[in-house]
Parts: structure tokens; C-alpha cells; sequence
């Protein structure tokens, strides 16, 4: 029963590590209770976009999370 | 006329994909390719690029898809790299064929333009045995807001 979260770019930095598997739990405030300050600090930028199962959400707030579900957190991005 | 797109975790040759790009397409009075390379000098030793699986390629077939549907294009090669790279090593070519050169020019822009501001990648440097994370840069947007 779990939930994997994976942070991309310079998040990956903030967790310590790229993946993360946490316990599950219907939401996203209830998630970032679980996290450290440092983490959820650094997820607050509203730069930084939320996907769950490889689509982006736009309305974080009335999100439900299933067992299983896999939450990316993308911050700007940097490519070519 | 389906793109040709690509996202590779190993060094590609720019020139060897160019050759058989223009072999494909022998009926387009022009082709426009552009090659983004790692910069070398300011003391970069390496430059890593990561996506997300989940986003990354599925995004670069949708913006190739606008590409296409926006211009009259023949052809359409968008090859981007992941992983870790060395000064001078190719990190995306992309390339429009077509009848007139206008639209292969237009379309070879836009395509660049949308990799570098809207794609799913982030790029982190080594220097001075450091890896910094490198943060888009304004001109990256003010560039997209011409295609609006």
C-alpha cells in the first residue's frame, strides 16, 4: 500500500534521492504532512507542476490518490 | 506523413541522421537542420540531462505532431538526448524537410524553441567537481511567445 513519488531536476537534490516510496494517503496535504520541512518548502514553488500517472494535474486541491499511484514533481524545465 | 522523434540515452551521429534524413526525402527542395551541442569551455566537464519517462517522449511526438499540422512539411526528425555528455557531444538535431525552404525554416525553429522552454527535460552541469542544476533562462520564454 504505497504511493511512489518521484522528483525530477534539482528536487531530486531537495529529497536526497529520485523515487520515493511512502505509505499511501488520499491526498495531497496529507502527503506533504509526511515529508520534511526542507522537502515540502521546496515543493512549494508554484513554479513547480504536479503529474500523477503521467498526467498533468491542474486542480491539486480536489486531487484523490489511488494505492499504487505515482506523483512527479517537475520544476521548470531546462532542455536542449 | 508521420514524424520521425526520438529520445536516446546514447550518443548519436548528427551527420550519419542527416545523410539518411535527406535520402528519405528526395522530393524537398530544402531541408533546415539544427544541432545543439555541448558547449565546451567555461570549465564544464559534463552536462547530464534527465526526463521523466512518463512525459518526455509523448510530449516531443506532440509538439512534432503541432509542427507538422502548422507547416507544410514533407519531413520532420527531432532526436534529443538523455544522460551524461561530454563537451562537443550532440545533444539535439532537429530537421524539416519540405518543398519551400520557409516553411522548413519556420518549422525547424519552432520545434527548438519548444524543446528548449516546454520539454520534459532538466540539465545539470559539472564544473569544478560540482554538479549545478541549470535553470531556464528568460529568453527561453520570450522566445515561445512568438508562436503564439
Amino acid at each position: 500500500m504505497a504511493l511512489k513519488l518521484v522528483f525530477l531536476g534539482r528536487l531530486e537534490d531537495a529529497a536526497g534521492q529520485g523515487e520515493r516510496d511512502v505509505p499511501h494517503v488520499p491526498s495531497l496535504p496529507q502527503l506533504l504532512t509526511g515529508l520534511e520541512s526542507e522537502l515540502v518548502a521546496a515543493l512549494a514553488d508554484p513554479r513547480i507542476r504536479l503529474a500523477v500517472n503521467g498526467e498533468i494535474v491542474s486542480d491539486r486541491n480536489s486531487l484523490l490518490l489511488d494505492d499504487g499511484d505515482e506523483l512527479a514533481f517537475l520544476p521548470p524545465v531546462s532542455g536542449g | 506523413m508521420p514524424a520521425d522523434v526520438r529520445l536516446l540515452t546514447a550518443p548519436f551521429d548528427p551527420a550519419g541522421e542527416m545523410a539518411a534524413f535527406a535520402a528519405a526525402h528526395p522530393a524537398s527542395g530544402g531541408i533546415v537542420s539544427f544541432l545543439g551541442q555541448v558547449r565546451a569551455g567555461d570549465e564544464v566537464e559534463a552536462l547530464e540531462l534527465r526526463h521523466y519517462g512518463p512525459l518526455t517522449l509523448p510530449g516531443m511526438e506532440a509538439l512534432a505532431d503541432r509542427a507538422l499540422r502548422r507547416w507544410t512539411l514533407d519531413g520532420l526528425l527531432v532526436i534529443h538526448r538523455s544522460g551524461r555528455m561530454k563537451p562537443a557531444e550532440p545533444i539535439v538535431l532537429v530537421a524539416a524537410a519540405a518543398r519551400h525552404r520557409r516553411d522548413a525554416f519556420a518549422a525547424a525553429e519552432f520545434a527548438m524553441d519548444h524543446l528548449k522552454s516546454e520539454s520534459w527535460f532538466w540539465k545539470r552541469e559539472l564544473a569544478g567537481g560540482h554538479w549545478r542544476w541549470i535553470e531556464p533562462r528568460e529568453q527561453d520564454f520570450s522566445d515561445l511567445q512568438r508562436w503564439q
